[in-house]
Parts: structure tokens; C-alpha cells; sequence
């Protein structure tokens, strides 16, 4: 439906972002997630025909929108856009708002599309007010019922919720995720905000040093993060140093030799299998130090362990604390997540166990 | 770069194109200097030319010092103080704005000549002879000067004000810690703060000086203008006349650096930080004052002569004066509504073409056209009926050739001479407006009117114009009572025998019928209240988000 290869986008010399290439099916939502600043507002003009693109290509259904030669006219590229501040006209009603990009069609028509827009975001009763009159989420779900109302091909959202307060923010992600899934629309959205890209999103894109770095679920960026600033930007998580051992260079004699290679990740809080696709891809060499990745959920509480670490700071978060732990003086912190009911002071020590599904490491770079 | 200049839409081709026609008057006087006659030259630098330039450059200076002096003090007065009649004081001190310097000039002069109500009294009361006394002559250069700042005052006040309310409340804070008296406070720090905005001031009230005609002329004091005047009509000579012109615009050009260049400054000293200075309630005598010291510009600079006007009007004129006045009022209204209609209309066009394209190319002539401001009437004048006169005789020629026809002075007879000289006087007013009020839209506002399939003119119609509404009707406002105050631009263009309040008001009081003047006068001061209180509105709008 919506499909982008290898786009470059840049500001004269400027280069914004390169090598952009997702792919989102018939009536997916997709995001693109990054912090300020790393083109995403960009590559969303882009998308709706503002800016011009530098290399590759836009196809919005199979037909090319935007490449390097040619750039279809916003307007006859059926996208409806929700802007950040809605953009919602001040001197007209909702429903003249709604209505507004109808104009081609008959009037009882355009009438009856826009009605039918306004009811599908339950706003039939005040659609003969004016914006300022309404509130916060009633303002956000007219920019969508206009968005919708021609019936567009592909719907783009601009940071759609930021101008919400907190509370709205999650109660009317999950509204509009319906409204969209309703009517099978694709969507695209941009967010900083990770908890609003996995509420909407069925795919989501990290951005960052000017590329997509990672295209997939949630799941998939959680656990399976593609690279180091991804690991970092999305969820909570420490990386703690380890280094890569074998049988042939196992100082202590303590791994089984075996009839496979297999490496290890050496680390105070145990040895880890290294995944076998770091083994093809060749990323370590033998007594390389590297660092892997310890989710907070990774890390369990566990009272028989051995391995003691002490309590240095703690947030509650009603079914869990977030513990941040240190093993012994001058390491580096970790994070646990632990349900509330263990509940330890500052300057407490507990048993922790590390239970890692997926084995995430980095090359350490100085 | 030429290529580049026209891609995009037609808007920026109208901006192009109206931006060069309204350049061209000023590019005609420059022309003019390339046909050179020394023989005129020799004769009136021997003659008149030293006068010309002493003369207005005293005046523009003068005027420059007594505005200043009187705008910066009623500014730190009113900011700084909270006493007893401040908001009425505060729309009071506007109130010069609507009395043009030439009527200011005559309703003095009728009041203070040998057989004024002020002399007759004097004679009355001291039973003096009629050369027994000494009284100074109103119809002079510093007559001028200090008239001319009575009524021109609010330009360096407006902007004083808003740069001294704009001054944190810090500042003060930090001068009482230090123990510096509030005057030194005044001396050391508000002011030069506030210099920028002053200087600013100063430069519009010298312009403004450098461009009167109507007082200078009635005082009898040769300046440029006056020069300008009677070389083109008592000597016929429209080349000289250009080039004076020329002249006088080097000056002009030499203000618009200086109002540039402090604008700029009053940019980097602006300081937002925290809360602004809060007025000091006073009380008692110190509050009688300041009230006393507020009221004083105004009732030299508005009651005193609106009420004298007002009297005349009211009890002396006679009644055959006023048979003609419906059609000096209709076609002053005329006029002006047809020039407020369409130079409000042009600068909606520049302000789009630039929302649409934000060029150089735009911008800068959107610049350019706003330099018009600063041009005396008179030279504008000159400009305009060079080229249009031109074009009439070429007309005419051809209209002759081809159909044995000749349709007169279409452009340079017709009121189509005066629109054209207001567009380029009085254009940066209505860009004033066109400007901030697009610049409060949203882009995304445009953005989402794109994306929902309009083009660019449906854009302007269902979106910009609806939204900007009242900045058209601020700009329409000012632009129309600009145009009725306008004189000397409307004395030399105004077709044959075509009369507007202004002319007459200038044409009668020169006829030594200062009584009759009246009617015509108090109309004009009457309407050019509205922009005043418009302007309050806005004034109070800028202090209420400061606090």
C-alpha cells in the first residue's frame, strides 16, 4: 500500500535522512519513532508531497507519488493528513471543517461524507460548533474526521496526540487505533513518544544519524534491537561489559568442551551463549570485550541467589518497584523490575538472577 | 536567477510587476538628472537652494528634537507612574495623531495673529497700542517647528512607550538595590535602553517634516517641498522640479538608514525577562503633576485648536461656504474608499505571494514598496505625472492616428494619478497589517487547506481572507484616513476643478478665509479620531501581554 525505497531526503547541502525503505500492507498502521530533530516531521512532508526527495522513491497503491524526477501535486495523492496542532480553521464550524475538502462534490454529497465522518468520531452533536469550543481531544478527532472525510487512500499523523495532556493521551490513542482499524485505512504516524508508537503501531520505525535503523513490531524493537541507540532509545535497560570466551581460551578451565563452535559472553552476572547469528556475521573475534543488553525485566529478584546486589535508588511503579542496583562498589548500575511486594530500602541488598531470552550485545566502540 | 525569480506562481509575477510600477515614479525623478540644465541649477543654487536646504534641514532637525522630547517624557510618564486620569491620559496623548500640521498651522495662526482673540485681549486687558507690545510671529520657521512637534509627537511616544514598558521590572529592581535614584535610573539605564525605539520615533516625525507642504507653504517658509511646488507649477519646469526631488529624497534616504538602523538596534536591546516595570501609584500633589505635565501636548497640540475649530465651524461660517461641502466630503470619501479598496487589495497580493513563495525576489520588493512611506507627497507627485503624463500625449497620438480621436489625460487628468501616488505612499500602512495578520496564521493551516485539494486563490478566498478580516479593516481604516488627511500629493494631482475636503481646507485658509476652512478641517480631525482609538485598542493589547 504504502511503500518507500530507498528514499534520501535533504535540505540543500543538508542531508536529513538516507536509505529509507519500509514497506506498510493494506490497512496497517506504521510509525516512525525518533527523538526531535531526527527528520521525521521531514520525512512525513515528504510523504505528503511538501518536499521533494532527493533519491529513491514514494509509492502511495502501487503508483509512484514522489521520486526524483517527479513530485505528484499534494492534492491528487489522496493522503489525508492530521497535523500537530490540527490545523483545524478557526472560522468554521465542525462541520463546514470537516466538509472543507468536499468542495468538488455536490453539496449532498459532501453533506452527507462529512456527517458520516463526523458520526464515525462521535462528534454528531457538536458538529455546529466552532474549534474553540471544543476540547483538547475533540479538537484532535475533528482533524481526523476531516482527514477522513475524502476518503483518503493513506492517512499520515503529525505527533498526533503531543498537544494532549498525559491522560487523554492514552485513552484517545486507542480510540483513534480503533476508528482507523474500522475502516481499514492505512496509516503512518510520527512520534517521539515510544508508548504512543506501541499503542497505534503494528510496525514501527526507530530513526536516527539520518536512517531507519529497524523496521518491525514492538516486540521486535524491545527484545531484538537492532542496534545500540535503538536497545537505548526504546524501553528502559542498561548494558553491562562482558567478554567474549570459548573452551580454547577459558582461563578457569570451567566450559565443556563441545563438538559445535560456541562462543560465550563472560559477565559478573554470568556466562551467556553468544547467538549463533553473531557467529556468522562474524562480530566478535575471541577475547573481544563487548557489552550486552539487561532489560530491567531481564533481571530477576531472587532471594537463594548468590550474587547479592545492593539497593541505590528505587521508583515505584504500583505492581513493580524499579530497582537501580549496584554488585559492588565502583560498578556499573543495573536495573530490576521487581514485583512491589519485595520491598527493599536504599542501602539493602537482595539476590538477583539474570534470565535473558534474547542474548543482545554490542562491540564495545571507545 | 531570473528563471528561478518567475517559477512558482503568479503571484510572484504580480508582486514583480506591481513592485516595479510603483517603483517607477521614484526611478523617473533619478532619471531626471541625466538631463541636466546647468543654467536653472546656477540660478537657484544662487538664489533659493541654500534656503531650501537650511531651511528644511532646521525644520526636520527641530521637529526631530521637540517631538523626541515631548514623545519620551509623556512615554516614561505614563508607563512608569499610576495616577489619577492615566487611561484617559493615555488616549488623550494620541489625540495629535488626528490633527494634519497644515490645519494645526492656520487654526494658530487665527488664533494668535494681530487681530486674534489672544493679541485683541492682550490689547484689551493692558490698553497697549497696536506696536506697543511685542508678541512673536506664529507664521514662522520655529512656528513651524513647534507646531509640527505638537501634532507629531505620538510617533517617538507609541514607540517609547513600548519600549519602556517592555523593560523589566528587574532593572529597576537592581538600580533600587544599588541605591540609584530614579532619575539617574531614568538617565543611566531606561533610557538608553529605550534609544533604539526613540531614534526610531525621531526619524518618522523628521520624515514627516521633510515632507509637509501645507504648513511651510502657509507660513511662507521655502523649504524643498514649497520649492518643489512652485517650480513645477509657477515656473513650468518639470525637470527642475524632478530634480529637487531627487534632492530631497538623499535626505529622506539618509532618515530611512537612521530608522533602519535603530530599528535593528531596538531588536538586540529588547530584553524580555520576568515581568514588566510596574507603574508606581502616586498620589496627591506629585500626581496633580504628572497629570498636569500629561495634559499639556494635548491641549496645545489638540484641544485648544479643536475647539477653536469647532467654534468657527459651528458659529461663523456662513452659509454658502457649506452648499459645496457634500461634494468636497463625497469626493474626499470617494477617494478614499477607492484607494483604501485597492491598496489594501495590492498588499493582500504581496503579503500571499510571499506566504506562497517566501523569495528573495518577494520579500525584497515587498521591501521596497514599503519604502514608500518615507517619500514626500509632493515628490511622489512629480514622479507620477512624469511617466503618466507621457503615456497620456503617446495615447493620444495613437488614438489619433488610428480612430481620429483623442480621449484626453486618461491616466495623469484622472483620479487613476492620485490612486496610483497614494499606493505608493501609503501602501506600507496596509502592509503593516496584510503582514502580522498572515504571519498569526498557522502554516499548517495552509498545509491542510493543500492537502484537502485547494488551489492557491481558492486558498486566499475560503481561508487567509476569512481569517484576516479584521486586519484588512484596520488597514482599509488607516489607509482611507491617510488618504483624506493627504494634501500635497492631492493638490498637484487631483484632476480639474476636483475638490476634496483636504484641498479646500488648504485653499481656503490660503485665501485668508480661515473660518470657512473650518468645516472641511474639523471633518478631516473628526474621522482621523477613528484610527486613534483603533490605535489604543492595539496599544493596550501589546501592555496587557507584557504584564
Amino acid at each position: 500500500m504504502l511503500e518507500i525505497n530507498e528514499l534520501t531526503l535533504s535540505y540543500g547541502e543538508q542531508k536529513v535522512l538516507q536509505n529509507i525503505s519500509i514497506e506498510l500492507e493494506q490497512g496497517e498502521i506504521g510509525c516512525f519513532l525518533g527523538p526531535s530533530g531526527c527528520g521525521k516531521t521531514t520525512l512525513l512532508r515528504a510523504i505528503a508531497g511538501f518536499k521533494s526527495v532527493q533519491a529513491g522513491n514514494i509509492c502511495v497503491n502501487g503508483t509512484v507519488v514522489s521520486d526524483t524526477k517527479k513530485q505528484l501535486p499534494v492534492a491528487q495523492r489522496r493522503i489525508g493528513v492530521v497535523f500537530q496542532d490540527f490545523a483545524l480553521f478557526p472560522h468554521m464550524s465542525v462541520l463546514k471543517n470537516v466538509a472543507y475538502g468536499l468542495s468538488k462534490l455536490a453539496k449532498a454529497e459532501a453533506l452527507e461524507l462529512a456527517q458520516e465522518a463526523i458520526s464515525l468520531v462521535g462528534l454528531s452533536e457538536v458538529q455546529d460548533k466552532y474549534p474553540h469550543e471544543l476540547s483538547g481531544g475533540q479538537q484532535q478527532r475533528v482533524a481526523i474526521a476531516r482527514a477522513l472525510a475524502p476518503k483518503p487512500d493513506l492517512l499520515l499523523l503529525d505527533e498526533p496526540f503531543s498537544s494532549l495532556d498525559p491522560d487523554l493521551r492514552e485513552r484517545l490513542s486507542s480510540e483513534i487505533r480503533d476508528i482507523i482499524k474500522k475502516q481499514n485505512i492505512t496509516a503512518l504516524l510520527i512520534t517521539h513518544d515510544q508508548t504512543e508508537a506501541f499503542a497505534m503501531a503494528d510496525k514501527i520505525g526507530v530513526l536516527h544519524d539520518h536512517e531507519c535503523k529497524q523496521w518491525g513490531t514492538a516486540y521486535d524493537l524491545y527484545h531484538e534491537p537492532a542496534t545500540e541507540f535503538i536497545a537505548d532509545f526504546v524501553g528502559e535497560g542498561v548494558f553491562i561489559p562482558a567478554k567474549i570466551v570459548a573452551y580454547e581460551n577459558d582461563a578457569d578451565k570451567s566450559i565443556e568442551p563441545s563438538s559445535e563452535k560456541q562462543w560465550w559472553l563472560e559477565t559478573q552476572l554470568g556466562r551467556f551463549l553468544l547467538p549463533e547469528e553473531y557467529l556468522a556475521n562474524n562480530t566478535f573475534a575471541l577475547g573481544d570485550t563487548a557489552k550486552m543488553l539487561v532489560r530491567p525485566d531481564d533481571l530477576r529478584h531472587q532471594d537463594e541467589s548468590v550474587l547479592k546486589a545492593t539497593v541505590v535508588g528505587r521508583s515505584f511503579r504500583g505492581a513493580h518497584i524499579l530497582y537501580t542496583l549496584r554488585l559492588h562498589d565502583g560498578a556499573d548500575k543495573l536495573l530490576c523490575l521487581a514485583p512491589s511486594h519485595h520491598d527493599h530500602k536504599i542501602g539493602e541488598s537482595f539476590g538477583i538472577h539474570l534470565e535473558v531470552e534474547h542474548v543482545i550485545c554490542f562491540t564495545m566502540v571507545n | 536567477m531570473i528563471k528561478t525569480a518567475f517559477k512558482g506562481s503568479a503571484f510572484t509575477i504580480y508582486s514583480v510587476s506591481a513592485g516595479l510600477l510603483l517603483g517607477l515614479p521614484i526611478f523617473v525623478i533619478f532619471v531626471s538628472f541625466f538631463s541636466w540644465d546647468s543654467a536653472i541649477w546656477q540660478h537657484l543654487s544662487s538664489t533659493v537652494l541654500p534656503k531650501y536646504i537650511t531651511n528644511s534641514l532646521i525644520l526636520a532637525f527641530g521637529v526631530g528634537f521637540g517631538a523626541t522630547v515631548l514623545g519620551t517624557y509623556l512615554a516614561w510618564l505614563i508607563v512608569n507612574f499610576q495616577f489619577y486620569g492615566r487611561r484617559l491620559v493615555q488616549w488623550l496623548v494620541l489625540l495629535p495623531l488626528a490633527m494634519p500640521a497644515y490645519i494645526i498651522a492656520y487654526t494658530y495662526t487665527g488664533l494668535l495673529d494681530f487681530a486674534g482673540p489672544v493679541q485683541t485681549f492682550i490689547r484689551e486687558t493692558l490698553g497697549a497700542s497696536a506696536q506697543g507690545y511685542w508678541f512673536p510671529e506664529v507664521r514662522s520657521l520655529s512656528g513651524a517647528i513647534i507646531l509640527m512637534s505638537l501634532v507629531l509627537y505620538p510617533y517617538v511616544y507609541i514607540l517609547a512607550r513600548t519600549a519602556f514598558s517592555e523593560q523589566s521590572q528587574k532593572y529597576r529592581e537592581v538600580s533600587e538595590l544599588a541605591g540609584v535614584s530614579p532619575t539617574n535610573h531614568f538617565l543611566k539605564v531606561a533610557l538608553p535602553l529605550a534609544r533604539p525605539a526613540i531614534m526610531t520615533g525621531a526619524a518618522l516625525t523628521m520624515m514627516e517634516a521633510l515632507a509637509d507642504f501645507g504648513t511651510v507653504e502657509y507660513f511662507g517658509v521655502s523649504t524643498f517641498t514649497t520649492g518643489i511646488y512652485r517650480t513645477w507649477f509657477g515656473m513650468g519646469d518639470v525637470n527642475a522640479a524632478s530634480q529637487l526631488s531627487g534632492f530631497l529624497c538623499l535626505f529622506v534616504f539618509a532618515l530611512i538608514m537612521l530608522e533602519k538602523i535603530s530599528r535593528r538596534d531596538s531588536q538586540n536591546y529588547s530584553s524580555r525577562q520576568g515581568k514588566s516595570a510596574k507603574a508606581k501609584p502616586v498620589t496627591g500633589i506629585v500626581a496633580a503633576l504628572i497629570l498636569f505635565l500629561c495634559c499639556l501636548p494635548v491641549t496645545f497640540g489638540f484641544i485648544i485648536p479643536f475647539a477653536q475649530l469647532a467654534s468657527w465651524a459651528i458659529s461663523y461660517s456662513d452659509l454658502s461656504s457649506l452648499a459645496d461641502y457634500p461634494e468636497y466630503a463625497f469626493n474626499s470619501a470617494m477617494l478614499a474608499g477607492i484607494g483604501a479598496v485597492v491598496i489594501v487589495f495590492m498588499a493582500l497580493l504581496f503579503s500571499y505571494a510571499k506566504r506562497l513563495q517566501p523569495s528573495k525576489t518577494v520579500s525584497g520588493f515587498i521591501q521596497f514598496v514599503s519604502l514608500g512611506y518615507a517619500l514626500p507627497g509632493t515628490v511622489i507627485a512629480i514622479g507620477v505625472l512624469v511617466p503618466l503624463g507621457w503615456l497620456d500625449i503617446k495615447l493620444n497620438i495613437f488614438t489619433n492616428a488610428w480612430f481620429e480621436m483623442q480621449p484626453g489625460l486618461v491616466f495623469s487628468g484622472t483620479i487613476f494619478a492620485l490612486i496610483f501616488a497614494y499606493a505608493i505612499r501609503f501602501m506600507s500602512v496596509a502592509l503593516n497589517n496584510t503582514e502580522a495578520g498572515i504571519q498569526r496564521i498557522k502554516p499548517s493551516m495552509d498545509e491542510a487547506s493543500i492537502v484537502l485539494g485547494d488551489s492557491p486563490l481558492q486558498r486566499l478566498k475560503r481561508i487567509h481572507i476569512p481569517l484576516l478580516k479584521a486586519s484588512l479593516l484596520s488597514a482599509s481604516l488607516l489607509v482611507f484616513v491617510d488618504i483624506l488627511k493627504e494634501l500635497p500629493a492631492t493638490l498637484v494631482l487631483r484632476p480639474f476643478n476636483f475638490n476634496t475636503l483636504a484641498v479646500k481646507a488648504f485653499e481656503l485658509a490660503s485665501d485668508e478665509r480661515l473660518i470657512d476652512a473650518a468645516l472641511p478641517s474639523i471633518t478631516i480631525v473628526l474621522v482621523g479620531i477613528l484610527p486613534v482609538i483603533l490605535l489604543t485598542k492595539t496599544l493596550d493589547g501589546i501592555e496587557k501581554r507584557h504584564a
